[in-house]
């Protein structure tokens, strides 16, 4: 649509660019400028002495380490359990009718937008009732809330789409609906998977309200908790630790950047097949 | 195949969700000396009266309606602008996807900096534009705390639904405002008359999701606020209440309420949907 002649165009353009933009430079200016000049006005926009002592801090600093290995074991074991009972699942849902389908298909949509607060309490109960407080399986088993209908719903999507040739062929050859899932739907539905995986380590990685909630010691926080109850080496009690905190911050986005720049394809992919087909 | 999904789902949303309503008529306490006690609609109750409650939901529903709106403008704004043909228009989608990837807490770091009263760069850039007369102490005046909340979660997910807005208009066909130009029809009767009614489910998705994630929102007023009482969203009372005074029964019931409340929204919203298509 030639909305807007061209200068005006690459203006706006330019205004939407700097606006997503700037808080990342400014994290990232922030995280390469020393305590003493971090502290002082006026404030500096390109630091004067840039360090890397930020950096070294926050990566030396253990609980941080702890952190990042807690949020991957926790976002690696959602996704990996999601993305299986998912595309169980999705082949399920997506390729045969049963009674009760829709209400499945529906329960599964309505459980995207739950409310996670809802059940806090009650999760919080169930978890103390098994002993699990405290440790990286509660926040494993609570996130499945959040994750799995996501996975359902695209992978239902997926396998929706799927040509049924080989499927058919499988049939008649005398496999067996596992057999089927297995040799010939899995492989076919490979791109859906990636989608669906990426979009469930993202949630999960997120998560904050149940690691929050359900983790007690720094040991177990996962790096949502762990960004934001940063005390690191140059914070006393009086003084926030910034300048360690926006190295943390860039050290935990720029793999995300990264990422999501280079399977942005198949991240919208997902987000648009859940929601406007939706 | 469904059966393991469906298990997982049962046992993580549907038995906590029956659990928070039972809870809600006893007393439980998280470290209870006394066994737990029916009390009935007791805590319903004290929940009527609950000033703190009631100023939750009014700060949440503010909240929602103030970043609902702008999102909603803004990203069709974006939306409409990246539409357009234009070189590196792949890249532009990309970025645009980054803020929704970083973790909330993560930005809400970034942008509480960035909002410092003393050393932050909004400040700073304000006065030295002459924009402000003098510093402000976004976060901590109650005055300007939702304002600034509410901008953090603009810049997170305008981008997030300028996308869902781009993939709806990428579905308009061309033809239909070439004709229109034959007919001499203006680029706003354009806009008009087939651009948004083409987009009306595109809108309302995004609408939807928008409205029920901003009614749950937790993250980022924790990190800003922690459970400073005059910024209290119905989430954050909630967990408060729950994990830190540990009323496990009263919480249960605001989760009940919560859920209430929300579930009243998508009424309105099927509802709304529903007159619509007639």
């Amino acid at each position: 649509m030639r909305f807007v002649n061209r200068s005006a165009f690459y203006l706006l353009l330019t205004i939407i660019i700097v606006y997503i933009a700037f808080p990342f430079y400014w994290a990232i200016r922030s995280a390469f400028t020393p305590d003493a000049e971090l502290f002082k006005t006026p404030v500096q926009y390109w630091p004067s002495n840039p360090t890397w002592s930020n950096f070294s801090a926050v990566l030396s600093n253990s609980d941080f380490q702890r952190a990042l290995i807690n949020s991957t074991i926790v976002a690696g074991s959602i996704t990996i359990i999601s993305l299986a009972l998912g595309s169980l699942a999705g082949y399920a849902l997506g390729r045969f009718r049963f009674r009760g389908r829709s209400t499945a298909l529906y329960m599964m949509l309505s459980m995207t937008i739950f409310p996670q607060i809802a059940i806090l309490g009650a999760l919080y109960t169930m978890i103390n009732r098994v002993h699990l407080y405290n440790t990286l399986y509660a926040l494993i088993f609570s996130d499945m809330v959040l994750v799995l209908p996501l996975t359902v719903w695209i992978l239902t999507t997926f396998m929706r789409a799927l040509p049924k040739d080989l499927e058919e062929a499988a049939y008649i050859d005398g496999a067996t609906p596992f057999q089927v899932f297995y040799k010939v739907m899995l492989p076919l539905v490979a791109p859906g998977l990636v989608t669906a995986g990426l979009l469930a380590f993202i949630a999960a990685w997120q998560e904050f309200l149940f690691a929050l909630s359900f983790t007690e010691t720094p040991d177990k926080h996962t790096i949502t908790v762990a960004i934001t109850t940063f005390t690191g080496k140059t914070g006393s009690a009086f003084q926030i630790p910034w300048g360690e905190i926006m190295a943390a911050t860039v050290i935990v986005t720029l793999p995300l950047i990264i990422l999501t720049l280079a399977l942005q394809r198949r991240i919208l992919a997902g987000l648009t097949a859940g929601a406007v087909k939706g | 195949m469904l059966a393991p999904a469906l298990v997982v789902v049962a046992l993580v949303a549907l038995y906590p969700l029956g659990l928070t309503i039972f809870q809600s008529f006893t007393d439980k306490q998280f470290l209870a000396l006394e066994p737990t006690k029916w009390i009935g609609l007791q805590n319903y109750r004290t929940l009527i009266h609950d000033s703190i409650f009631r100023d939750s939901i009014v700060t949440t529903v503010k909240f929602t309606l103030i970043t609902v709106s702008f999102e909603f403008v803004l990203g069709l704004i974006i939306a409409l602008v990246v539409n357009s043909n234009f070189k590196g228009r792949g890249v532009m989608r990309a970025v645009m996807l980054i803020p929704w990837a970083i973790p909330t807490v993560v930005s809400a770091q970034m942008w509480k900096w960035m909002y410092d009263d003393i050393f932050g760069v909004i400040n700073d850039a304000g006065v030295r534009l002459h924009i402000l007369n003098h510093s402000v102490a976004w976060i901590s005046q109650p005055s300007t705390a939702l304002a600034s909340v509410a901008a953090v979660d603009i810049w997170k997910t305008t981008p997030f639904v300028a996308l869902i807005l781009l993939a709806g208009l990428q579905v308009i066909p061309q033809d239909l405002y070439e004709a229109a130009d034959v007919d001499g029809a203006s680029k706003l009767t354009q806009f008009w008359r087939i651009t948004l009614p083409l987009l009306r489910p595109a809108i309302l998705v995004a609408l939807i999701f928008r409205t029920l994630d901003a009614l749950r929102v937790f993250d980022v007023f924790y990190v800003f606020f922690g459970n400073r009482v005059d910024t209290q969203t119905m989430a954050i009372y909630d967990q408060n209440t729950i994990v830190s005074v540990g009323n496990v029964g009263y919480g249960a019931a605001i989760s009940v309420a919560i859920f209430l409340i929300i579930a009243l929204f998508v009424v309105i919203y099927v509802t709304f949907i529903r007159v619509d298509e007639q």
